[in-house]
């Protein structure tokens, strides 16, 4: 059985600053993540990023994540990192963590304290011929072209016009595919108006109040046919074909928490976050006294968050273990507070504000 | 509902499909647990990561019920599939 004072689950935005956090307070930190490379969804996003000064706005995805993994370099003597590791199971009898790397390693670990910073699963709908090949999600096609440098096809129908579908939209056209349209379900665009009118600009039709009705293809996808929605999302029938070689899917994500509810944590349903997420304290601390929570398995939000979450989960890790004096840990905690409240400053912040009002308890009762 | 509709695949790693969950769900199964029972959906290698959502869904439109209040099952471990040979070797010290 292995030890660790603190283990990270997920080296994405949050997993890495949760650790780099803890690690600078004096913890000894074991990180794992299931991915071959560190840095979560940053390194497959190529745009600028939004948000604040202080959580680099300005700065493109991939760079923030060569930034903390440079910052990581300087802690390898506090940091122990798995890559290609996935930790599978939580056992409540005695707080074991058990994790394989790739498939034929399998270890056992037992951590003082867990930051679980597992992200999230994308959403996917149901229309007829969706199995087939062609149909894709946006975060494998932001896989395909912007780490592998692959173009996934020649003629793209982006399904949802929020942030991940307008940047991969615009991300496809940067690389010489063609986007025969983007659909949406809502009246309104969700994403930023900024990325939307590059789109529009460039001529691209975006299909408010529209649903994909059936993919078309026999073997691999040729097209797609939409359809009209009302307000009710139900079908009203006029109907547009549209031919295309890939159908991709950026209909949203969902917080990963498969651990978090092996581990007994008090879980909600919160619509503003995207799906069941744990209840935590202002500092990140779940139901279960062991347990912190960081990023998007925390609930949806922009990865400039889910830093600054899991840098207070950090510093709530290391203070409960009795690492860093008092006032250092206060005065941290009511910087990246402050971070976080300017974050969510604007309209989507609210959204996001009113559901963390539904799972954020003031404190546990011990 | 279409006979496409009916077709679609739900749970890839058992090969569910919406027609046969539908078709449960009528019965009275109206929760994942009991799905998960009848049909195997969510126990195939990704453990319910592209099903789950959408069943629950399909749950509360066919029950009136609020997706909030739908369980979305028991978590057990492991997450994902680990061979058992390399279970029993107990993993490493």
């Amino acid at each position: 059985m292995r030890q660790t004072e603190v283990l990270v689950i997920g080296g994405g935005p949050a997993g890495l600053s949760a650790a780099l956090e803890a690690a600078s307070l004096g913890c000894d930190v074991t990180l794992v993540d299931s991915d071959l490379a560190l840095g979560g969804q940053l390194i497959k996003q190529t745009h600028k990023f939004f948000g604040s000064k202080e959580e680099r706005a300005g700065t493109r995805g991939f760079k923030i994540s060569e930034m903390l993994l440079e910052e990581l370099h300087g802690y390898k003597d506090k940091i122990k990192v798995h890559t290609n590791c996935t930790a599978t199971g939580y056992y409540k009898e005695d707080g074991v963590i058990s994790c394989v790397i790739g498939e034929e390693k399998y270890f056992r670990i037992q951590a003082k304290k867990i930051v679980m910073a597992t992200g999230a699963q994308e959403r996917l709908l149901p229309f007829p011929k969706n199995h087939l090949p062609g149909v894709y999600g946006a975060g494998a096609v932001q896989t395909l072209m912007n780490v592998y440098g692959v173009a996934p096809g020649e003629k793209v129908i982006m399904v949802g016009a929020g942030n991940i579908g307008l940047i991969v939209s615009y991300q496809l056209m940067q690389a010489g595919v063609e986007i025969a349209g983007i659909v949406e379900a809502m009246d309104k665009i969700g994403g930023y108006w900024v990325h939307a009118a590059k789109i529009r600009r460039m001529g691209v039709p975006i299909y408010l109040r529209h649903t994909i009705k059936e993919a078309i293809g026999d073997q691999i996808v040729k097209g797609a046919v939409i359809q009209e929605i009302n307000d009710k999302f139900q079908p009203t029938g006029t109907e547009i074909k549209i031919d295309a070689d890939i159908i991709c899917m950026a209909v949203g994500l969902t917080p990963t928490c498969e651990i978090l509810w092996q581990a007994g944590c008090k879980m909600i349903y919160v619509p503003q976050l995207c799906g069941h997420v744990a209840q935590r304290d202002m500092n990140m601390r779940t139901s279960h006294p062991d347990i912190w929570v960081a990023g998007d398995a925390a609930g949806i939000e922009e990865a400039s968050a889910a830093m600054v979450e899991g840098r207070i989960a950090g510093v709530g890790v290391a203070k409960s273990l009795g690492h860093g004096n008092a006032s250092e840990q206060a005065k941290r905690l009511e910087d990246y507070k402050g971070r976080i409240a300017d974050l969510r400053g604007g309209e989507v912040g609210q959204k996001i504000c009113q559901g963390l009002k539904v799972c954020t308890v003031n404190q546990w009762e011990v | 509902m279409s006979e496409k509709t009916n077709d679609i695949i739900i749970c890839r790693c058992e090969e569910i499909t919406l027609g046969e969950i539908r078709e449960w769900i009528a019965k009275g199964y109206e929760t994942f647990d009991e799905l998960k029972r009848v049909l195997r959906v969510g126990m195939g290698p990704c453990q319910g990561r592209g099903c789950r959502e959408m069943i629950l869904r399909e749950i509360a439109a066919k029950t009136g019920k609020p997706v909030a209040d739908i369980h979305p099952g028991t978590f057990r471990p492991p997450a994902k599939p680990v061979k058992l040979a390399v279970l029993a070797e107990g993993g490493d010290k």
